[in-house]
């Protein structure tokens, strides 16, 4: 039986939930490496609902649904746009009649649950505006378990601490574990009050925290976030991994970053031992997998 | 005593005692209460109070508010006390219960929140929870917590 219908949040699972899918996350690894197909949702078809674009996500869902056998049907945010005229409500409700499993990416929060108000088959949030994202954060601790460690990892989390919805997801995850958090940001993007008071993190100087922590998760600034293309170069600059910062890493320092990536992680850092982001990526399938397996199961039950 | 000198008795209905003083006005909002309701309705406002200091009450004639709604007072009043009266007489007497969940009762502040679209049915849905005596809500579509929750009523 599975031990929930819809994934809508991280809030919304247990240690316990998140343990266990990422150990389901592991027999899956061997299939997403060797590039096979397990014919276990055969006959299943998921529908990717992305009211707004997001290649990696959709593609990565898409690939963890073929390699379980399933089918895939997509709508596109530019077709979104063309049914705008429709509810998201009536949407749902049709769709759900014609597949077993639903992703959905919306510029709205709350969207996903909204929508599986509405559906008679399972729901996976892939991002609501600003709200939740969680399979990118379950995807971000199966690497931290697989490459370093979640149990009191020390991790600084690196950029856009105040709008990076990966980020916020994280560090609720990662109180589960009983991380040490490092915040390494500029005053404008500091994480929001709300989170800082349910976390316990400290904020620290990058040039201080390197040689201390596991893990660097590394997000995107944004020059919107900015009044002026100055202000974001001074700032977007002083938070960039170079390879001389590294020099005083701990030698199995890993390196994260949600992707896509623009400069704040510099080239030259790519083929240093310490950069993961793109096993990081990878890691999405055997993931997603783990959790299409996971609620097209209920349906059965 | 002084309640007496400022509203008089009820034969039946629903008198909604120690409410925060300044907070009738809202009282009546939350229960619907406008100016095309048939009830008899009298309020009194800033009335000394042992326990409170100064105090709201409200009494609608002749209307058996039902718990549910009653609860939604605790919102905003959260001492706020009920007397069911038949016969001139309290037939029920008790203090309102903070509920843990609102529908359709507070408006979400996010403006990119999925409940703020105004085609989608969906209906607002807050938990409600207590902090060292002051109330907060959250969204239960976009986590938004809110508190000074009479600023945020639909």
């Amino acid at each position: 039986m599975s031990r929930f219908k819809h994934l809508i949040s991280i809030d919304d699972l247990t240690k316990e939930d998140i343990d266990y899918l990422l150990s389901k996350a592991d027999s899956f690894l061997p299939i997403a490496e060797e590039k096979r197909k397990l014919k276990i949702l055969e006959g299943k078809i998921l529908a990717n609902l992305f009211f707004e674009p997001s290649t990696r996500t959709r593609m990565s869902f898409e690939t963890a649904m073929r390699r379980l056998g399933g089918d895939v049907i997509n709508m596109t945010s530019q077709e979104a746009s063309i049914v705008k005229g429709e509810t998201l409500a009536d949407t749902i409700r049709v769709v759900s009649k014609y597949v077993d499993v639903i992703v959905i990416r919306h510029n709205l929060e709350g969207a996903a649950r909204f929508a599986a108000e509405n559906s008679d088959v399972p729901i996976i949030n892939a991002g609501d505006g600003a709200g939740q994202h969680p399979t990118q954060t379950l995807l971000d601790l199966y690497t931290l378990k697989r490459e370093s460690k979640l149990d009191g990892v020390k991790i600084a989390l690196v950029g856009d601490l105040k709008y990076s919805r990966t980020v916020h997801s994280l560090v609720k995850a990662l109180m589960l574990y009983k991380a040490k958090i490092y915040l390494v940001c500029p005053d404008s993007l500091m994480l929001p009050e709300e989170l800082l008071e349910e976390v316990r993190a400290e904020r620290v100087e990058i040039e201080d925290a390197i040689s201390e922590v596991d893990a660097l998760y590394v997000t995107r600034i944004q020059k919107e976030r900015f009044p002026d293309e100055e202000e974001y170069k001074k700032v977007a600059g002083s938070y960039t991994i170079t390879s001389s910062l590294l020099e005083n890493a701990k030698e199995d320092l890993i390196i994260m970053h949600p992707l896509p990536r623009v400069d704040e992680i510099a080239v030259e850092v790519d083929n240093s031992k310490h950069a993961i982001y793109f096993k990081q990526a990878f890691y999405g399938v055997p993931v997603r997998m783990a959790i299409l397996s996971e609620v097209i199961e209920w349906k059965r039950d | 005593m002084e309640e007496r000198l400022t509203i008089s008795k009820i034969k039946e209905g629903t008198v909604i005692d120690h409410i925060n003083s300044g907070k009738a006005l809202l009282v009546l909002k939350i229960l619907g209460i406008d100016k095309n309701s048939k009830e008899t309705v009298s309020m009194a406002m800033n009335v000394e109070s042992k326990k409170m200091g100064k105090k709201d009450i409200v009494k609608v004639e002749g209307k058996f508010i039902n718990e549910d709604q009653l609860n939604r007072i605790a919102l905003i009043a959260p001492s706020a006390t009920i007397n069911i009266i038949k016969n001139y007489e309290i037939k029920r007497k008790f203090k309102v219960k903070i509920p843990k969940k609102v529908e359709g009762i507070l408006k979400c502040p996010n403006k990119n929140c999925i409940t703020n679209t105004e085609r989608e049915p969906v209906k607002t849905s807050f938990s409600i929870y207590k902090v060292d005596n002051e109330i907060f809500a959250k969204c239960l579509y976009c986590g938004k917590k809110l508190s000074e929750l009479e600023d945020h009523l639909e």
